[in-house]
C-alpha cells in the first residue's frame, strides 16, 4: 500500500466517521464537529490527488473549502446557541416543530 | 379641421362635458343651467355647421366634400381611414339628424326638468347624436359601423335610462341583443366586401359594382347580409321585436332614436349602398317583401294596442316597412323622402304623446284618456296635424312620400307588382284608421281620466309646445321639398313599366281615398257611443286577442330560441361544462396534490438524524448506481 492509497483510506475513514457522527449523535455541537470532520476528509482527499497529479488546483480548492467551512460554522454556532438558550438543551430531537 | 369634423365632434364635446362634470355640477345653483346650455347648445351648433357644410356643397356644384381625419389601421398597405364624406344624401340625413335632434333636445329641457338624472340624460343624448353623425358622415363602411354600434349603445343606455325598474333595464338589454343578431349579418357582409374589393369606402364599393365587369362577388349575397343588419337596426321582420319594448325609455328618446333617426339607419344604409342593390335583383325583392309585410303586420298590431306609445311604436315599424318597400323597388330617393317626412310627423306624434303623458302625470293607457282636446289645445292641434300627415291626407308631408311609395311599388321596372301595391294600400288604410283611432280616444269623447290625473291636467311649458308647433309646421309643409328630385342626380329613380304609366293619377286618388276612409272608419267606430267599438270588439274577440298579444311573436321566440338556449346553458354549459369538466378537473388536481402531500408529509419527521440518514441513503444509492452503470 503506497502513500497515496493510505492517505485516501484515511480520508475515507475521516469522512465515514464524520457521517456516522452526524447520523448517530444527538448533540448539535457534536454533529457540527462531525460535519467539520467530513469536510476535512474531503480536503485530505483533494490534497492527496493534487499531490499525485502534480497539479496545484486541488490544493487551492482546499483553501476555498476552509473559507466556506469557517463561514458556515460562524453562522451555525450562533444558531445552535440561540436554540440552546431557548430550549435549554442541545438535543437535536428536541427541535421537531417542522414535523409534517 | 373643417366643419365636417366639427359637426360630429360638437355633440361629443357635449357628452364629455356633461358626462364628466354632471355629478359635480347638478347640486349647484348654476349646474342645471350649465347642463341645459351645453346639452342643447352643442347640437344646435352642430346643426348650424351642417347648414354651412350644405352651403359649401351647393356652392361647389354638389361635388362631394371629403375629409380624412387620420389613418386608423393599415393592413398590407390598404389603409382604414377615419374619413368623412358629405354629399347630397349625407346632407339630407345630417340635416334631419341635427335639426330634429336639436328640436328634441330643446323639448327634453321641459320634459326631463325634474328628473334627477337630468345631466346624465343630456350626456347620453349628445353621445347618441355623435354616433349618429359618425354613421351618417362616414365614408367607409367601417366608420358607419362604428356609428351603427355606437347608436346601439346610446339606445341601450337611454331605453334603460330608468334602470331601477327591472322591466325597463330588460327592455334595454333586449334591444341590444336583438341588434347584435343583425350586426352579425352586417359584419359578414363587410368581410365579404373587403375580401372581394380590398376597400370598405362606400363610394369605391358603389363604383366597383357599377363598373363592367363587376367585382367577383355576388351582389345578392352582400346585399342580403347587409340587409340582415338593417332588419335589426330598423326593426323589420324578423328582428322588429325590440322596438316596441324600447318605449320604456323617456318619450323624447323614443321620438329621437326610435322614430326619427336611429331606426332609419338601415334605410340610409340601403340607399347609400344603392350601387350594390341596383345589381342585386334577389336582395331587392327580399327587401321589398320584408318591408311590405312588416308594414302590414305592424299596422294590424297597432290597431289593437292600448298604450299610446306602443301604438306609435308599431306605427314606426310599419312606416319603416314602407321605406324598405320603396328601397326594394329601386326608388331609393323615395325611401329617403319618406324617411324625411316621417322624421317630422313621427317626432311630432311622439313628442305630442310625451306632452299628453306629461299632462296626465304619467298615464299612458288611451282607455283612461279622452276629452283632452280642450284642456291641452296646442298639443291637440299639433298632434292632429301630424296624424293627418301620417295618414296621407293632402297636402301634408306624408301624402307626398306615401303616394310616391305606392306608385313605385306598383309601377317600378325593378320589381313593382300589383300585390306589393295591394298590401301597401291596405296598410295605408289601416295606418289612417289606427292613427285616427288614437286621436279620437285621446282627445275626443268623454273624459275617462282618473280623478287624480284629472285634477292635474295642464298644458306643457313653452319649450315643449314650441317644439311641437315647429314640428307640426314641418309635417304640414315638408312634403313640398321634393327630396327624390334633390337626390336624383345621385340616386336615380327606377324606370316605369310602360303599360302602367297611366296609373299614377288613380293611385293618387286611391291614396287620398284610403286616408279619408281610415278617418271616417275611426270616426264611425270611436266618434259615437262607446258601445259601438265594444260590440265590434266582442264580435271579433279571437282576432282581437291575437292582435293585442302581438301575434305572440315574443312568446314564440321565447319558446323556439330563448328556452332551448336556457336549457343548453343550464344543462350543457353550466352543469356538464362548467361544473363537471372545468371545476371537476381543477378540484381533482387540487385533491390529488393534497392526497400526495398527505403521504409525502409523513417523511418530514422533523428529526435531523432522519434527514441525515436519508441523505446518506441517497449518497450510497448514487454511488451504487454509479458503480453499477459506470
Amino acid at each position: 500500500m503506497d502513500k497515496t492509497q493510505a492517505l485516501l483510506y484515511l480520508a475515507l475513514t475521516l469522512f465515514a466517521l464524520g457521517l456516522c457522527g452526524v447520523v448517530i449523535r444527538r448533540n448539535l455541537l457534536v454533529m457540527l464537529m462531525s460535519m467539520e470532520l467530513m469536510l476535512n476528509g474531503v480536503n485530505l482527499s483533494l490534497v492527496t490527488f493534487a499531490n499525485q497529479m502534480g497539479a496545484a488546483e486541488g490544493a487551492v480548492l482546499v483553501f476555498l473549502i476552509f473559507v466556506v467551512a469557517t463561514a458556515e460554522i460562524a453562522i451555525a454556532i450562533p444558531i445552535v446557541l440561540l436554540l440552546a438558550r431557548r430550549r435549554r438543551t442541545l438535543d437535536a430531537d428536541a427541535f421537531v416543530d417542522l414535523r409534517g | 379641421m373643417s366643419e365636417l369634423v366639427a359637426i360630429a365632434l360638437a355633440p361629443l364635446a357635449g357628452f364629455l362635458l356633461n358626462g364628466l362634470l354632471a355629478t359635480r355640477l347638478v347640486p349647484r345653483p348654476y349646474g342645471h343651467r350649465f347642463v341645459t346650455l351645453v346639452g342643447c347648445g352643442l347640437p344646435i351648433l352642430s346643426f348650424v355647421l351642417t347648414l354651412i357644410a350644405f352651403g359649401e356643397l351647393r356652392a361647389g356644384g354638389y361635388a362631394p366634400l371629403s375629409e380624412t381625419v387620420y389613418t386608423w389601421i393599415a393592413i398590407d398597405g390598404a389603409p382604414f381611414e377615419i374619413a368623412f364624406w358629405f354629399d347630397r344624401l349625407t346632407a339630407v340625413m345630417a340635416l334631419i339628424v341635427t335639426g330634429v335632434g336639436s328640436l328634441i333636445h330643446v323639448y327634453s329641457v321641459g320634459y326631463m326638468k325634474d328628473d334627477e338624472g337630468y345631466a346624465r340624460y343630456f350626456a347620453y343624448l349628445n353621445l347618441f347624436l355623435f354616433f349618429m353623425l359618425m354613421l351618417v358622415l362616414g365614408r367607409s363602411l367601417l366608420v358607419l359601423f362604428v356609428g351603427w354600434e355606437g347608436v346601439g349603445l346610446a339606445s341601450y343606455l337611454l331605453i334603460g335610462f330608468w334602470f331601477a325598474d327591472p322591466e325597463k333595464a330588460a327592455a334595454g338589454k333586449k334591444a341590444f341583443i336583438v341588434n347584435r343578431i343583425g350586426d352579425a349579418g352586417f359584419l359578414l357582409g363587410m368581410f365579404v366586401l373587403y375580401t372581394a374589393l380590398g376597400t370598405l369606402d362606400m363610394d369605391r364599393i358603389n363604383a366597383a359594382f357599377m363598373a363592367t365587369p363587376g367585382p367577383a362577388v355576388s351582389a345578392t349575397l352582400v346585399g342580403v347580409l347587409l340587409f340582415i343588419g338593417a332588419t335589426g337596426k330598423s326593426a323589420q321582420i324578423p328582428l322588429y321585436v325590440w322596438l316596441p319594448d324600447a318605449m320604456a325609455g323617456p318619450t323624447p328618446v323614443s321620438a329621437l332614436i326610435h322614430a326619427a333617426t336611429m331606426v332609419t339607419a338601415g334605410v340610409y344604409m340601403v340607399a347609400r349602398m344603392s350601387g350594390i342593390y341596383t345589381h342585386a335583383e334577389g336582395a331587392s325583392q327580399l327587401i321589398a317583401w320584408v318591408g311590405v309585410l312588416t308594414a302590414f303586420f305592424a299596422a294590424t298590431i297597432a290597431v289593437a294596442q292600448t298604450d299610446i306609445k306602443k301604438v306609435l311604436a308599431y306605427s314606426t315599424v310599419s312606416q319603416l316597412g314602407f321605406m324598405f318597400l320603396a328601397a326594394g323597388v329601386g326608388a331609393y330617393g323615395v325611401a329617403v323622402f319618406h324617411l324625411y317626412t316621417h322624421a317630422f310627423f313621427k317626432a311630432c306624434l311622439f313628442l305630442g304623446a310625451g306632452s299628453v303623458i306629461h299632462a296626465l302625470s304619467g298615464e299612458q293607457d288611451i282607455r283612461k284618456m279622452g276629452g283632452l282636446a280642450r284642456k291641452i289645445p296646442i298639443t291637440f292641434v299639433t298632434f292632429a296635424i301630424a296624424t293627418a300627415a301620417i295618414a296621407g291626407l293632402p297636402p301634408l308631408a306624408g301624402f307626398f312620400s306615401k303616394d310616391e311609395i305606392l306608385w313605385f311599388a306598383y309601377a317600378s321596372e325593378r320589381g313593382g307588382s300589383f300585390w306589393l301595391l295591394a298590401i301597401a294600400a291596405l296598410t295605408a288604410l289601416m295606418t289612417a284608421f289606427y292613427m285616427f283611432r288614437l286621436l279620437w280616444l285621446t282627445f275626443f269623447g268623454e273624459s275617462r281620466l282618473d280623478a287624480h290625473a284629472a285634477a292635474h291636467v295642464h298644458e306643457s311649458p313653452l319649450s315643449m309646445t314650441g317644439v311641437l308647433v315647429v314640428l307640426a309646421v314641418l309635417s304640414a309643409i315638408g312634403g313640398f321639398l321634393s327630396i327624390p328630385h334633390v337626390l336624383e342626380p345621385m340616386l336615380p329613380l327606377p324606370g316605369i313599366i310602360a303599360q302602367r304609366s297611366g296609373a299614377h293619377l288613380p293611385i293618387v286618388i286611391m291614396s287620398v281615398a284610403l286616408g279619408l276612409a281610415g278617418l271616417l272608419g275611426a270616426w264611425w267606430m270611436f266618434g259615437g257611443r262607446a258601445e259601438r267599438a265594444k260590440a265590434f270588439g266582442a264580435k271579433v274577440a279571437g282576432v282581437r286577442r291575437v292582435l293585442e298579444g302581438k301575434y305572440f311573436v315574443d312568446e314564440l321566440y321565447d319558446l323556439l330560441i330563448g328556452r332551448p338556449l336556457l336549457w343548453i346553458s343550464e344543462h350543457v354549459f353550466l352543469r356538464l361544462g362548467d361544473r363537471t369538466l372545468i371545476d371537476g378537473t381543477l378540484n381533482g388536481l387540487a385533491g390529488l396534490a393534497q392526497r400526495t402531500a398527505g403521504v409525502m408529509g409523513r417523511l418530514q419527521t422533523g428529526h435531523l438524524h432522519f434527514y441525515a440518514l436519508l441523505a446518506l441513503a441517497g449518497l450510497l444509492g448514487a454511488l451504487a448506481w454509479g458503480w453499477h452503470h459506470g
